[in-house]
């Protein structure tokens, strides 16, 4: 063990970024750590992005394999796009934590360890025949044992705390002994224990000393011979908030109700990785959110369909299963022409599949998965905080050309977190709705000639009853017709309004050259990951360009031109290939591919290595 | 409320009605048009939804907001509109196969909630607009086009089911019994919770038969017992039979006309365990009953969220910055 007191001065470097995992039992309070730290880093002013980690067992046995718990973060300048491949530093809570992520740690990197949690038993159960931190075999790395239950019971040792209690405070020493290797500031999360456990002034207490305790011991100890300093991002100035995608999403929600002056409904039946989106909202039932949680997803799109009839802004969300199960409704909210959002937090599937982990699985599903001609909107979210653009965009559609739009989130961005500029009210788009024509003159299929968008008018509106279902409509009065022409002609108007919604689509952004060897061509959540890794493939004076798709029905109408510009594109994506297949379908033409069907993200390096592979004719 | 004055003709759309001719749903429509017309809420203020099935059509008949939705979902769709407006009065028309078989959940979890529902079931044991399958509802041993041999599947009863479920207001009508059928459906709209009217009504083409027993003037009375709240539970032509509870076991007694026994209970249309009792009456053993089973108050789930939101108060976050600021913004300079 590296215990050896060192007499060297305490230097701080300084690095561009930095990508650091927490890593322990899933009751070690990892999640919490995870994101306090992000918050840290944060007020810092650094630019950050986060990657919860865990599994899909509410608590897997204690000190198993099975039940690691990890938080992943880079932080630094404006390069941070994603969460990091592989971290710089590990901190581990226990053996199992480490032997769960050694193999994705580079030889040279940090390890800290809690070593009073390397115990025979411990050990045993993370697979360990003899002590990793003891035994030699950790020797590429540069490893830092701290006996954390022993200094947070000396540190609590007159508290009045039970055993028990004082080490749940052992997250605190670790995160303490970080935000000193960072120089971040304690006192956020200090004033976060005081409202935390307000009910508990001893725990406030307990948990302030043990974090103090944590800082002062790396400032006092030798052990600790190098101190980072992060670099920070030249952000633009506004106030900040770090919010995870799903917070993102329901925020949007609220805010596009706001600028619509409606109510919210939002109808949704729990499932990971979208319930937090329900979980932020029912906070916020006061602000003219109405949350409804239903006995199941059919019910809860058929009340947010129910709600658009009575005028307000609808929403659900949902993942992969959830969809399927909603796509019949979805059926009936295309034919009434009712607006209506649809977040869908794409998971590891199908069925139950990776519940907790990530993909891009449901495009097709999303734009094409239903019965008849049944066309929709679909718009891709490409970071944490860009699920509130993107849901927020999702919601204007929706209103403006009265139809549903799915947008697809998925657990990585759900989960993760950057900080998020919170818009002024003057930054956001307008809502106008077209007025009402005078009750008599109100037909309820009657359309915009230009945007073939119908009138939406809203039970208890007086003078505008009118009925509406799931039965084909003459177009204009909107009774029931069986009539063969009308029911193609309908269909052809229903196609033509989602087609229209082109028109909102601005200019495809190229990032790079506006043409040449290779494009790489990304949707949703691939964001930070492509722009990362074309960042560095152009700073080694390689070809390559890349653009970002949001809107993915319909497409954007300069996407053919600017693809035909480049002799190669490449379309990195979390599935076999649905975006290249929807784009042969659409142009015509064969793009390279880089799919990966782990429950794990495409990260920078893979994209970077395919980006060399394509370069150099494979 | 508005005070309106108007007539079940206000209510009635200018679509045609496209029901069998002879078809039990003309009398149920005309029922709900007038009780709808008496309530004194002007038409914006009704929402009709409806399911998938030859009663489901309903919504287009009458003249006020309307949504024929998909099969089953008519509790899903109509919890939405209700909750997003409480002020609204929504009624619910489903049947047999499109309630209790595959919106059978959406059902259950609205009667749990007590939402503020009107539903009406037309329960004619049958799938009709499919040309004639068994439902949850048709009679073991019936032959239906799904069932050749005969129907093996025990079949619900629509009024027990909701009993069972403490629906906080159950009743059981008969399509050509006006008066009846319209006073239980009056008293359903007055109903703040979730109101549960089960109306028995033939089908032309594939129940023709199934009630004609029930509405025989020289049997029905044999064969039906009216329940009401408060008085004793007394049925037959000549008004002899009553129902005694001995042993918590319902029996029928018989006795002299006009001279009813203390023994006869008395209906309590508020004590649970009678209406659960009650509503499983069936023959050929006991006469079935008709009328309101069950009516209590218990708050409606739209008062309670509603409630809910108005003990929150001002949390200053009408400001849409301060709301998406939260507690721990920072700011950068």
């Amino acid at each position: 063990m590296n215990k050896s007191p060192s007499r060297k001065q305490v230097k701080v470097n300084e690095l561009d970024s930095i990508t650091i995992r927490f890593a322990g039992d899933s009751g070690d309070g990892i999640q919490l750590v995870g994101s306090q730290f992000a918050n840290a880093t944060a007020i810092a002013g650094n630019d950050l992005s986060t990657l919860p980690d865990y599994p899909a067992e509410v608590r897997a046995p204690a000190g198993s394999l099975g039940g690691v718990s990890g938080f992943q973060l880079s932080f630094g300048d404006e390069s941070v796009m994603t969460p990091g491949v592989k971290p710089n530093v590990l901190i581990v809570m226990n053996p199992a934590a480490l032997a769960m992520n050694i193999k994705n740690l580079d030889k040279g990197s940090v390890i800290i360890a809690n070593s009073d949690a390397f115990n025979a038993a411990a050990l045993e159960k993370a697979g360990y025949a003899s002590n990793p931190l003891e035994d030699g075999s950790l020797s590429n790395y540069r490893v830092l044992p701290v006996p954390v239950n022993t200094l947070t019971e000396n540190t609590l040792k007159d508290s009045g705390l039970t055993k028990s209690q004082i080490l749940k405070c052992k997250n605190f020493y670790m995160l303490g002994i970080m935000y000193w290797m960072y120089g971040l500031p304690v006192e956020p999360t200090s004033n976060w224990i005081k409202t935390k456990f307000k009910k508990s002034p001893e725990l406030v207490k307990a948990n302030q000393l043990v974090l103090a305790a944590g800082y002062a011991y790396s400032e006092a100890t030798e052990m600790f011979d190098a101190r980072f300093q992060v670099k920070k991002s030249p952000v633009a100035p506004g106030k900040y908030r770090n919010l995870t995608g799903n917070e993102a999403a329901a925020y949007a929600l609220i805010t596009a109700a706001k600028l619509l002056k409606r109510k919210l409904f939002y109808g949704s039946y729990p499932i990971t990785p979208a319930t937090e989106i329900l979980q932020t909202l029912a906070k916020h039932k006061a602000n003219d959110v109405v949350i409804f949680q239903a006995e199941d997803e059919i019910a809860a799109v058929c009340a947010s369909i129910g709600a658009a009839f009575a005028g307000c802004l609808a929403a659900t969300g949902t993942s992969g299963p959830g969809l399927s199960l909603k796509i019949e409704a979805l059926g009936l909210a295309v034919i009434t022409e009712l607006p209506l959002v649809i977040v869908d937090v794409q998971r590891g599937g199908p069925s139950t599949g990776l519940p907790t982990k990530t993909e891009q699985s449901d495009l097709l599903q999303a734009v094409y998965g239903r019965h008849g001609e049944s066309p929709l909107v679909v718009i891709a979210a490409a970071s944490p905080a860009d699920c509130f653009a993107a849901t927020l965009e999702a919601s204007r559609i929706a209103v403006k050309y009265m139809t549903p739009v799915i947008v697809l989130s998925n657990a990585y961005l759900s989960n993760g977190s950057e900080p998020f500029r919170i818009p002024k009210l003057r930054e956001l788009p307008k809502f106008d709705l077209p007025p009402l024509p005078p009750p008599d003159q109100f037909k309820p299929y009657a359309r915009n000639p230009e945007t073939l968008v119908r009138p939406w008018a809203y039970v208890g509106q007086k003078g505008y009853e009118h009925r509406v279902g799931g039965l084909e409509k003459a177009d204009g009065t909107g009774n029931v017709s069986h009539d063969p022409e009308n029911h193609e002609k309908l269909s052809k108007i229903r196609a033509e309004k989602v087609a229209g919604v082109a028109v909102e689509i601005p200019p495809t952004k190229v990032y790079g050259s506006d043409q040449g060897e290779l494009l790489v061509l990304g949707w949703g959540s691939t964001f930070g990951a492509i722009t990362q890794a074309v960042n560095e493939a152009r700073k080694t004076g390689l070809p390559v360009s890349s653009a970002h798709i949001r809107f993915m029905n319909p497409l954007p109408p300069d996407l053919g031109t600017v693809m035909r510009r480049f002799r190669k594109v490449l379309v990195p994506e979390e599935n076999f290939g649905q975006f290249r297949m929807m784009l042969r379908a659409a142009y015509g033409i064969e793009p390279a591919g880089l799919n990966k069907v782990q429950g794990q993200a495409l990260n920078s390096e893979e994209v970077l290595a395919r980006i060399k592979e394509i370069l150099r004719g494979h | 409320m508005e005070n309106t004055k108007l007539t079940a003709k206000d209510f009635a759309s200018t679509l045609p009605v496209k029901w069998c001719p002879g078809c039990g749903d003309f009398a149920i429509l005309n029922q709900i048009q007038k009780v709808m017309a008496g309530m004194g809420l002007p038409h914006e203020k009704y929402a009709v939804v409806s399911g998938i099935g030859c009663s489901s059509r309903f919504p287009y008949y009458v003249n006020t907001y309307g949504f024929h939705s998909i099969h089953g979902r008519a509790c899903a769709v109509a919890s939405g509109v209700k909750l997003s407006n409480p002020e609204l009065a929504v009624w619910v028309v489903t049947g047999d196969g499109d309630g209790l078989s595959i919106g059978g959940n959406h059902m259950l979890h609205s009667i749990r909630r007590n939402i503020g529902l009107k539903i009406v079931l037309f329960n004619n044991r049958i799938y009709a607009m499919t040309k004639g399958q068994a439902s949850p509802t048709t009679l073991q041993g019936s032959k239906t086009k799904s069932t050749p041999m005969g129907v093996i599947d025990y079949p619900f009863n629509p009024a027990r089911f909701a009993t069972g479920l403490d629906c906080t207001f159950v009743a059981r009508g008969i399509d050509t019994d006006v008066a009846g059928t319209t006073a239980i459906l009056e008293r359903a709209a007055r109903h703040s919770g979730t109101a549960f009217v089960e109306v028995l009504q033939k089908c032309i083409p594939f129940t023709d038969k199934e009630f004609d027993v029930l509405k025989d003037p020289e049997k029905k009375q044999d064969l039906l017992i009216k329940v009401e709240h408060g008085k004793p539970l007394v049925f037959g032509k000549n008004r002899d039979k009553g129902i005694a509870i001995r042993n918590f076991r319902p029996e029928v007694i018989e006795f002299r006309s006009g001279s009813v026994p203390d023994e006869a209970a008395v209906y309590d249309e508020t004590n649970p365990d009678m209406a659960y009792l009650v509503s499983g009456f069936e023959g050929p053993d006991f006469p079935l009953p008709i009328g309101v089973l069950r009516a209590v108050e218990k708050p409606s789930y739209e008062q309670l969220y509603y409630e809910q939101v108005a003990a929150i108060g001002d949390t200053r976050e009408n400001e849409l910055e301060t709301l998406l600021s939260g507690p721990d913004a920072w700011e950068i300079k």
